[in-house]
């Protein structure tokens, strides 16, 4: 969408910028004479703020009430006469949440599973789109394009293959079962080599001439002046591994070696919490909050990632 | 054009000492992430393929061919209707809810007002999280007696409906928490869209005349149709995938059962029947097939690669 406003919006266009500057909205062309009248305070009140907060709310409300309700005792869920805030704040719901189901646990297996995962993905993805982009092989544009089609097989399809496959090395409840089959990575690979080609020639050119072999090129050159782009496949995968719910589910059955999302719903199929709301949404929080903290830090990166496609070209 | 590799292709002799030693470079770097993706997701497709043509239920030793049994009993018995509609209904509303609130979002983010970066930030938030506790979130929500929609029912006076019972409800129930998941994904890349717009063209409209409501519809729109297609496209392959949400708010699919909900219910669930799920993955993956068709034509449009 960028080649035919390449001139008019030209760093904008080829690189989202939340910070740049918006284009003028409607009201302004006629407002211009006198900007600070109450009627165009108005205005931009209803035409600006109003949609932008209730948009957001409609997002941050649910997690707020999550939030919130985790910290309530169950007389104050249990009730038809709610109140937003808990009367007395209280950590029972994640005590009880951690005796009913082994949840540090959980939370260590999902660490275990994301660090080690996204650790062989990332590695792997930069390995993969460095050979594509600068080691001449014969097959690459097949090779690319077999890998662009993998990029579009969902893995649920491949689920009950993989289980049977695992079942049989006897990888179920392992951590290697677990990680082992999401290993391959197609967007990673994707996203790394697409950066890998606009990076400038002339300085692999030098650093072959000075005699340095593909070894060294891609880890003294390309991965140094890559970091945004490898932060994001770092990023990409690190969500997607925390999140990663079938697999995990399917290939595991003992308490102790399921990942969070897998426990959250043990503890919502367990008898005493089938519907302690206050001991479930504790749970919720401690899936969702992690990745909701390195999404905020490191948001730029995770936006860019995952919307890749569409604003490259 | 920027070539894919730094220094010219050894044009004629391919196998020259150097293109052996590239050779042998390429796959020590390749090799492992090709193996792995020819392992766990191509094979499964094939390997699928087989098993539909199985009665074979899972863990058991013994299986025999049926041919195309299972694919028969899909389409002839309640199975394909049900199924396949409750996919189609799932899909065209969370497609066309999440696209045209999306936009509706991203143009309301689309003006200088401060506070709008964070905005963004917030409504793409949901995108990024897990599907399993945001869907724990809304069945809390859903509840028809503690939920929270149900208090501001009662508050115009209103029942709150029995959102799991019923499978209609159950079905519209997931589409809601669907849509709020991914309209902020739709929202963020609508928003790219329209900051790359070209300004001269609206100002032009403006000038003549063209109020903003007329130069969204008849310049902006149109002008943003190829971001629109690329939405439709992985909205609706990432609609074909949905699991997670499904799976924790409705666990035994009441009205739920989408394509991938009931092949995993088929082999997994109560009935471990692994041939008829890999048939039913395998209708899935045909569909996705076709999609994928148009996907990778749009990208090889898009993103020129070498």
């Amino acid at each position: 969408m960028s080649t035919q406003t390449a001139e008019s919006s030209d760093e904008r266009a080829t690189r989202f910028d939340p910070d740049g500057g918006a284009p003028p909205s409607g009201s302004q062309g006629d407002s211009r004479d006198r900007p600070l009248s109450w009627r165009n305070l108005a205005r931009t009140a209803a035409t600006g703020y109003l949609p932008l907060l209730l948009a957001t709310l409609v997002v941050v409300a649910p997690l707020g009430w999550m939030v919130l309700s985790s910290l309530k005792a169950p007389g104050e869920i249990i009730t038809t006469s709610l109140s937003v805030l808990p009367h007395s704040p209280t950590l029972d719901n994640y005590a009880q949440a951690a005796t009913t189901v082994p949840f540090a646990r959980f939370f260590l297996n999902s660490v275990v599973v994301t660090v080690i995962g996204s650790t062989i993905k990332c590695v792997l993805a930069v390995l993969t789109a460095y050979a594509l982009v600068f080691v001449n092989f014969p097959f690459k544009k097949a090779i690319f394009l077999a890998i662009l089609v993998a990029l579009m097989v969902p893995p649920q399809v491949s689920v009950l293959p993989n289980y049977i496959f695992i079942a049989g090395l006897d990888g179920l409840n392992t951590y290697w079962g677990i990680i082992l089959p999401g290993l391959g990575t197609a967007f990673g690979t994707f996203l790394l080599r697409q950066h890998f080609l606009t990076l400038p020639a002339s300085i692999l050119e030098a650093a072959e001439i000075d005699g340095a072999g593909h070894f060294r090129r891609l880890w003294q050159v390309v991965v140094p002046i890559s970091g945004p782009s490898i932060a994001t496949v770092a990023l990409v995968t690190i969500v997607g591994e925390w999140n990663d719910y079938i697999w995990p589910l399917i290939v595991t059955d003992r308490p102790e070696m399921m990942t969070l999302p897998v426990g959250l719903t043990l503890l919502a199929n367990s008898d005493s919490t089938s519907q302690a709301w206050g001991v479930l949404m504790a749970g919720a929080v401690i899936v969702i909050i992690p990745i909701l903290v390195v999404f905020a830090a490191l948001q730029r990166f995770i936006v860019d990632g995952l919307t890749q496609g569409s604003v490259t070209g | 054009m920027v070539k894919g590799s730094p220094r010219p292709k050894a044009a004629n002799k391919r196998w020259t000492p150097r293109a052996r030693r590239d050779a042998w470079v390429f796959l020590a770097l390749a090799l492992p992430n090709l193996l792995l993706i020819a392992f766990f997701t191509y094979r499964p497709l094939f390997v699928n393929m087989y098993y539909s043509t199985l009665d074979w239920t899972l863990g058991s030793m013994d299986a025999t061919v049926v041919g195309l049994g299972n694919y028969i009993e899909f389409f002839t018995s309640g199975d394909a209707p049900a199924v396949l509609g409750a996919t189609a209904i799932f899909t065209a509303a969370t497609v066309g809810g999440s696209m045209v609130l999306g936009l509706l979002v991203a143009v309301a983010l689309n003006q200088k007002v401060p506070g709008r970066t964070i905005a963004r930030s917030a409504v793409f938030a949901p995108y990024v999280l897990s599907g399993v506790g945001v869907g724990m979130v809304w069945l809390f929500i859903f509840d028809p007696v503690y939920g929270a929609l149900a208090w501001m029912l009662r508050g115009v006076g209103l029942a709150s409906p029995q959102w799991i019972n019923d499978p209609n409800l159950a079905l519209a129930m997931v589409i809601i928490v669907y849509v709020w998941k991914n309209l902020g994904y739709c929202a963020v890349v609508y928003l790219a869209g329209l900051q790359s717009m070209p300004q001269d063209v609206l100002e032009a409209a403006a000038l003549d005349g063209a109020g903003a409501l007329r130069r969204f519809w008849f310049i902006s729109f149109p002008l943003l149709s190829p971001t629109t297609f690329f939405l439709l496209i992985t909205t609706l392959l990432s609609s074909l995938q949905a699991f997670d949400i499904i799976k924790i708010m409705t666990p035994t699919g009441n009205g739920t059962g989408t394509l991938i909900f009931e092949s995993y219910l088929q082999a997994f669930g109560a009935y471990n029947r692994a041939g008829y799920s890999a048939a039913i993955s395998v209708v899935l993956f045909v569909l996705l097939l076709v999609m994928t068709g148009l996907q990778l034509r749009f990208v090889e449009r898009k993103v020129h690669y070498a």
